[in-house]
């Protein structure tokens, strides 16, 4: 059954058109890479679905529930998707390990012995196990946009969505956090990515959608959008 | 490790040259110091009213006779200053949070916040200190308080906390909004928000301007004089009414200075360590 349907979604500040009628669905275990040129509209789809932005036309359900229904909680739809953003967006003023815990506790009631263990376990996995009492100021780019990762994942989100978790950060860095997604995808975490690294994109997604000035133009398997592009601004984006 | 670091020659050498370059400053920083000091010494006992100032406002005798009283009266000040800043930081922290609700049955709560600091804001606080020491009585409510020394925390309370919900408010707009969607798309409430996220880091930024409203705060006690109660300013202007000699003000003076001057010292310290750490990070 599909995790997550986009249907017809429309979004738009003041007179432009952001998002203009996008369909999207994304069933459990898919990963999705958004791809296209800035501003064609990645982030502003990925905040809709986090509802961080509130969509002027269409709507989005995940497991089946309207998540735009203008009766719905957001705060508990959120508890379900993690969200990574570019600027990492840690908060400065908590180590490493509160920003983890922070939601598990104040959010799902964890004790704080329990979320730290489970924090300080994947943070081990990460291979961060000695940062957990550092504060965010103090690590390197590649290590703060692991540890955002890690903090969204500490509420088992049901969906996690990822935008332009490398483009900040130093070419050697970027795989280092990479290798946190793949190893997310190998868990089953349905994922949506906004991104820029169309190699990695390839070889991570099972499927591709290529955003054009707001409108989904083409989506199929990255064999298929990578190798035999159907529509000419497809071809456009990726050929040049 | 790093202990096998043996500095080498050419590191002595600068420090050597880093060292005479302290000294130097140093000395250059005592001989201007002492030479503006004396300048200014002499020019001052050198003016022709010298000597009645001196025997007016620097007289030792009425020094020594009227700083007990001062200095008792003092304390008073000293109360006053530590019962209304406690009361001043979480209201003001309140008004401030008040002003942020943005759900629509908080209007009137809002529109109150709004309302408030509008007028405390306005109102000089000589005003308020006499409007609230002579207005409140004057009601004769069962319950209100009449005795000055509470009014006087009360009025100065009331215009206090408009300026530092200000200065919370200012802390609380200055993060990034990012932060707020960070928190957000993690499950945390409006609330939660601003409890775990925005606030303490409002409150960090803030600390210096909160800093110099206690500074204008403690001074401010001295106001509370108008409505009768012992303070500092009353027992020097008792002195002051019998000897004719105005010491006891400049002894009033020197106690204010000497419980602001290391707050401001405090500030200045707070503020550059927050300018380092923003530097470093
Ligand atoms: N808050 C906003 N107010 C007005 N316009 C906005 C706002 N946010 C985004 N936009 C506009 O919406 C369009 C799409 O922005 P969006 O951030 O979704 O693009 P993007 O595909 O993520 O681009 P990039 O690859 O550069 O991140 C842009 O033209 C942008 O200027
Ligand atoms: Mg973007």
């Amino acid at each position: 059954m599909a995790l997550l349907t986009i249907d017809g979604v429309w979004k738009r500040y003041q007179d432009h058109s952001v998002l203009r009628g996008v369909d999207l669905t994304v069933s459990s275990h898919e990963v999705v890479c958004l791809i296209g040129a800035s501003g064609s509209g990645k982030s502003t789809l990925l905040r809709c679905v986090n509802l961080l932005e509130t969509v002027d036309d269409g709507a989005i359900h995940l497991d089946g529930q309207e998540i735009t229904d203008v009766r719905a909680d957001p705060d508990d739809i959120r508890k379900r998707i993690g969200i990574v953003f570019q600027a990492y967006n840690l908060f400065p003023h908590m180590t490493v390990l509160d920003n983890i815990t922070l939601a598990p506790r104040k959010v799902h009631g964890v004790r704080r012995a329990e979320a730290e263990s489970q924090a300080r376990d994947i943070l081990t996995r990460f291979g961060l196990a000695d940062k957990a009492a550092t504060y965010p100021d103090r690590l390197s780019g590649g290590q703060q946009q692991r540890v955002a990762i890690i903090r969204a994942l500490a509420t088992h989100p049901r969906l996690l969505l990822l935008d332009e978790v490398t483009s900040a950060l130093d070419p050697t860095l970027v795989n280092e956090v990479l290798g946190i997604i793949r190893e997310l995808k190998q868990t089953g975490m349905t994922m949506i990515l906004a991104t820029h690294e169309m190699t990695f994109a390839r070889d991570i997604a099972d499927t591709i959608c290529f955003l054009d000035q707001g409108t989904l133009v083409e989506h199929g398997p990255p064999a298929q959008i990578f190798d035999a592009p159907q529509n000419p601004r497809t071809r456009e984006f990726l050929y040049g | 490790m790093t202990t096998d670091w043996v500095k080498s020659d050419r590191q002595l050498a600068r420090e050597t040259l880093l060292r005479a370059r302290g000294r130097r400053s140093l000395s250059a920083a005592t001989t201007s110091t002492v030479i503006v000091v004396v300048v200014a010494a002499v020019a001052i006992t050198a003016s022709p009213g010298w000597p009645r100032v001196q025997e007016t406002f620097f007289n030792w005798d009425a020094l020594v006779n009227s700083l007990p009283d001062v200095l008792r009266g003092f304390l008073l000040n000293v109360m006053l200053f530590m019962i209304a800043e406690p009361i001043v930081l979480v209201l003001g922290l309140g008004v401030a949070l008040v002003r942020g609700l943005r759900a629509p049955v908080f209007f009137p709560l809002r529109a109150l916040a709004v309302l408030y600091t509008d007028i405390f804001r306005g109102i000089p606080v000589i005003l308020l200190i006499y409007l609230v020491g002579f207005g409140v009585p004057a009601l004769q409510l069962q319950g209100a308080p009449a005795d000055p020394f509470t009014l006087g925390i009360i009025a100065l309370v009331l215009s206090y906390t408009s300026f530092v919900a200000e200065v919370f408010r200012s802390g609380i707009d200055s993060i990034h909004p990012s932060q707020r969607a960070a928190a957000r798309s993690l499950g945390l409430s409006h609330g939660q928000t601003m409890r775990y996220v925005v606030v303490p880091q409002a409150i960090r930024r803030v600390v210096p301007p909160l800093l110099n409203d206690f500074a204008s705060l403690q001074k401010d006690t001295a106001l509370v004089a108008l409505l009768g109660p012992l303070e500092a300013l009353r027992q020097a202007q008792i002195h002051v009414a019998k000897t004719f000699n105005y010491t006891p003000y400049v002894a009033a003076a020197l106690l204010f200075i000497a419980l602001t001057v290391p707050m401001a010292r405090f500030t200045d310290h707070l503020a550059a360590r927050a300018a380092h750490r923003r530097g470093g990070g």
